[in-house]
């Protein structure tokens, strides 16, 4: 069984129709931990502001995520859902996240070399340099073209698993053993997207 | 980098795709589910359905007509066309689509962009202007609601503006002047528009050959170009005209 959690942050409706697309079956869109705790695997999707990722902690989803990922179930966060693995965002200073990787995400800057960066980040951009061990990313080209939509982003690390350079280069995908982020909506990027969603299916 | 963006645009009638011109004359162009694969399946970066129905049973079909179109459409898509409430919005949401655009709604009731957006996020609301400007500057560009039958006396800059403060995701500016010409987009009006707001503008009316789009890219500032037209009839498609933009030095995704 695959939970999807339902935050009350935007619309999961696509999410749960490219899982079910790619032959998931058993597709529970859950607020309850215990269906986290007992899921195979887990999806965390999200657009919207960080601060939605308050009803995480609140709802106890936070220790039932901390549980599931910590008996090495695959987790995928998607877009503020990659974020909210990180410490926490600018956008919500006083929401933690699940602290998984170091670090806090940051808004664009307003300007990047001299010009003005438009924010939100929005449109098809390139993953680059995939890291080769990368099992989400797996069969994906470099420079492969993925959909976004965020104003908010986290920095690169040792666990980025392909970063996309908009006012600098940022984490577009994030992934350590079987814990795993991205920036980009896979359901929203056509073909490659798809294989992402495949691979981690297949995890 | 950041690529340019083609987008498909569906004018949907009782269920049908039609396309006008000018806002008048319309031409039957086929089923909107089919077309909308059709156009992802050639490298539309999104596709936008349009409803421009007048009849109540219109109004049924459409929801249907989006959850068909929605159920194998991978690329971000966006349902515009009546939507007048949140709950409006909800329902089109709910049929699968990742965006609402709302245009006269908007005007009557501009508390609508951030009710949506709390809902469901700033990145689903397109705001969605009609403008005409004859002979005049871009800045004195009016704004026309009802399907571009009714003047409303704003400027169409200083309510892209508005837009944006009360949390539109995306402007999307259609000329009235251009609309179904195919002689090319309205580069001055965009670039007005695009260089008032942060948030992305997507030029609409006047698509004709990848020259417009380059220009409207170019000089225009537009970060995505909305095409109906151009598209149906086998004119061209995505792919070709992305081969072409991409000659013409032009960022965009071309797809596998």
């Amino acid at each position: 069984m695959i939970a999807v959690i339902d935050y009350k942050a935007g619309n999961l409706t696509s999410v749960v129709k490219a899982l079910k697309y790619l032959g998931v079956k058993d597709v529970v869109v859950t607020q309850s931990p215990e269906d986290v705790r007992s899921a195979d695997k887990v999806v965390l999707p999200g657009v919207g502001h960080f601060q939605s990722t308050q009803l995480l902690k609140d709802l106890g989803l936070t220790n039932a995520v901390r549980e599931s990922a910590a008996a090495g179930k695959p987790f995928l966060g998607i877009c503020v859902g990659l974020q909210w693995l990180y410490q926490g965002s600018t956008e919500a200073p006083d929401t933690d996240g699940l602290c998984h990787f170091a670090s806090q995400c940051e808004r664009f800057p307003a300007t990047f070399n001299g010009t003005e960066l438009k924010s939100p980040h929005v449109g098809w951009n390139s993953l680059e340099q995939i890291r080769s061990d990368s099992r989400l990313l797996r069969g994906i080209p470099e420079g492969a073209f993925v959909y976004f939509t965020h104003s908010w982003r986290a920095p690169v690390s040792d666990d980025t698993a392909a970063l996309t350079n908009y006012g600098g280069a940022f984490t577009s995908a994030v992934e350590r053993d079987n814990v795993m982020g991205v920036q980009f909506h896979p359901e929203k990027s056509a073909e490659v997207g798809l294989q992402v969603l495949r691979n981690f299916l297949e995890l | 980098m950041l690529t340019k963006r083609i987008i498909a645009c569906l004018d949907v009638r009782d269920g049908r795709v039609v396309k006008g011109v000018q806002f008048v004359d319309i031409i039957d162009a086929g089923d909107p589910a089919e077309l909308a694969h059709r156009h992802a399946a050639a490298g539309a970066d999104e596709i936008v359905l349009l409803d421009i129905t007048a009849t109540h049973e219109g109004r049924g079909t459409l929801l249907d007509t989006v959850k068909r179109a929605a159920a194998k459409l991978f690329v971000p898509f966006t349902v515009g066309g009546g939507v007048r409430t949140a709950d409006d919005a909800a329902a089109v949401f709910d049929a699968g689509a990742d965006k609402v655009s709302i245009n006269s709604a908007a005007i009557a009731r501009p508390e609508l962009i951030g009710e949506i957006g709390s809902s469901f996020g700033a990145q689903a609301v397109i705001v969605a202007i009609d403008a005409r400007r004859g002979e005049k500057s871009p800045e004195q560009a009016e704004v026309y609601i009802a399907g571009g039958r009714k003047p409303t006396g704003r400027r169409v800059v200083e309510w892209a503006r508005e837009a944006e403060q009360r949390g539109a995701g995306e402007i999307l500016l259609t000329s009235m002047d251009t609309d179904g010409m195919r002689s090319g987009f309205d580069c001055e009006l965009t670039a007005a528009v695009s260089e008032a707001v942060q948030i992305p503008v997507i030029a609409s009316g006047g698509a004709g050959s990848a020259q417009h789009f380059a220009d409207v890219f170019g000089r225009g500032k537009a970060d995505a170009a909305l095409a109906a037209s151009i598209f149906h009839f086998g004119v061209t498609d995505s792919r070709e005209l992305k081969a072409e933009l991409q000659r013409a030095g032009v960022s965009v995704r071309l797809p596998c």
